[in-house]
């Protein structure tokens, strides 16, 4: 089982990671930029602002791979178990 | 905080619901339900009489009209009077609103808003309460608290282990890592908690018999305003749905609550326990109900305290939120944005 569970399909999935172990949250917003905090009411916050600060540094994204606004096509969220009733 | 108007509620069970007049207020709005002799289903009128305020729900059924027991006048089933005491013409503002009902799940909802844009497409689905494949209890109790307490009692988890330790709390509950996510476009909030080696709490170690430790999952699926779901799977270590998302192999209990507001202080606290396994054992189902009634009943008492506290602070008062409280402030903060569109419209009319 991987610790970063995913249930939610919509195409606005944001999503809070409660690291194990440590006292980090980790932010996933759906355009795929990633934030880490140990407030959850910041990291809403930042979450929230998309796509306000979410943009990856331009030098640090390669040719072939799209803005951080779209979804990578090959980027699958890990699921351990379908949800059930949930609206995706 | 206001109510989120426009939105479907939880009002009461269907078979709350029959030939008897049943008042209930729901977000501050005293309503009277009723069981049409004719169709068979559900009547929701305003709660009280034109003329003098009687409380409709305190007077008689007749047919499929209520007569009020102050002075008679009397309403069909879309709330007109059709009759008035001691005289032929019946004013023209004789009438009491109607509210559109829908039942489903084994619940009756209730719009509350503008009659136009009451859509049965929006109400989320609890489909395990009506299913032959699982048995269900279930019960309300009143809470003499505002509901935004109950949401943050059922959003974070953690507080099992301390609140109700020894029923369905243990170590792992808070001691688990959260993903919490929001789907925006969908206004769903969902926080898995999957605990892959657990101490097996009473509660489900009587009612399954599994002995020794299991594999927990605590999903919560949260549809605000009303809808809880909490989709627990209990199962020995390590075993794991089927690919294919079969998982016959674990234990499935479908926990879910309605959340309805009664007043700015009160709620009225629906749950339900669902459960794929014992099917109809009735030990299974009186074990069951007598320990989440006494679950319930912990957070009812713990959350009437805190009503009491917060009607006493000061408005400003800082409280601390911290990593659990990642999904509890998502839930707040859809909570507030649907309480703020569902009053835009009120503010434009008073403009």
């Amino acid at each position: 089982m991987n610790d970063r569970v995913a249930m939610l399909r919509g195409n606005t999935v944001y999503r809070i990671h409660w690291e194990l172990g440590t006292d980090v949250l980790i932010g996933v917003c759906h355009c795929g930029a990633e934030h880490e905090s140990e407030d959850p009411i910041e990291l809403w916050e930042w979450l929230l602002a998309h796509p306000e600060g979410h943009e990856p540094p331009a030098a640090d994204r390669q040719p072939d791979q799209p803005p951080a606004d779209q979804p990578p096509a090959d980027r699958e969220p890990v699921v351990d178990r379908q949800p059930v009733g949930a609206q995706a | 905080m206001t109510f989120a108007r426009n939105q479907w509620y939880v009002a009461a069970y269907g078979h709350e619901i029959g030939r008897e007049l049943f008042g209930r207020t729901i977000l501050g709005e005293p309503l009277v339900f009723y069981r049409s002799e004719e169709t068979g289903e559900v009547v929701a009128l305003a709660d009280r009489c034109v003329h003098r305020r009687y409380p409709l729900s305190e007077s008689r059924l007749e047919g499929d009209t209520i007569v009020c027991g102050y002075h008679g006048f009397t309403y069909d089933k879309t709330g007109t009077c059709v009759f008035v005491p001691g005289q032929a013409r019946i004013p023209r503002t004789a009438r009491v609103a109607s509210y559109p009902v829908v039942e489903q799940d084994t619940f009756v909802w209730v719009w509350i808003g503008e009659r136009d844009k009451a859509d049965e497409a929006l109400i989320p689905r609890a489909p395990w309460l009506a299913d032959p494949a699982y048995t269900t209890v279930c019960g309300m109790e009143p809470l003499a608290a505002r509901y935004e307490l109950l949401v943050d009692n059922l959003m974070d988890l953690s507080h099992e282990t301390y609140l109700h330790g020894g029923y369905i709390g243990t170590p792992e509950v808070a001691n688990t890592p959260i993903t919490t996510e929001v789907d925006e476009d969908n206004k769903v909030i969902y926080v898995s908690r999957h605990m892959a080696d657990a101490a097996c709490p009473p509660f489900y170690s009587k009612s399954t018999g599994i002995e020794g430790r299991i594999t927990r999952w605590q999903d919560i699926e949260y549809h605000p305003p009303c809808l809880y779901l909490l989709h627990s799977r209990i199962a020995p270590v390590g075993v794991l749905p089927n690919e294919d998302g079969t998982d016959p192999d674990a234990f499935h209990v479908e926990v879910v609550y309605a959340i309805t507001p009664e007043t700015e202080h009160s709620t009225h606290d629906f749950w339900a326990v669902a459960r794929d396994f014992a099917l109809g054992d009735q030990e299974v189902s009186d074990f069951l109900r007598e320990n989440n009634r006494t679950v319930v009943m912990q957070d009812v008492v713990a959350l009437d305290i805190l009503e009491q506290v917060i009607q006493k602070e000061p408005a400003d008062y800082q409280e601390l939120s911290v990593n659990i409280d990642t999904g509890g402030l998502a839930a707040r903060r859809i909570l507030k944005r649907m309480a703020a569109e569902s009053d835009e419209p009120v503010k434009a009319a008073r403009a």
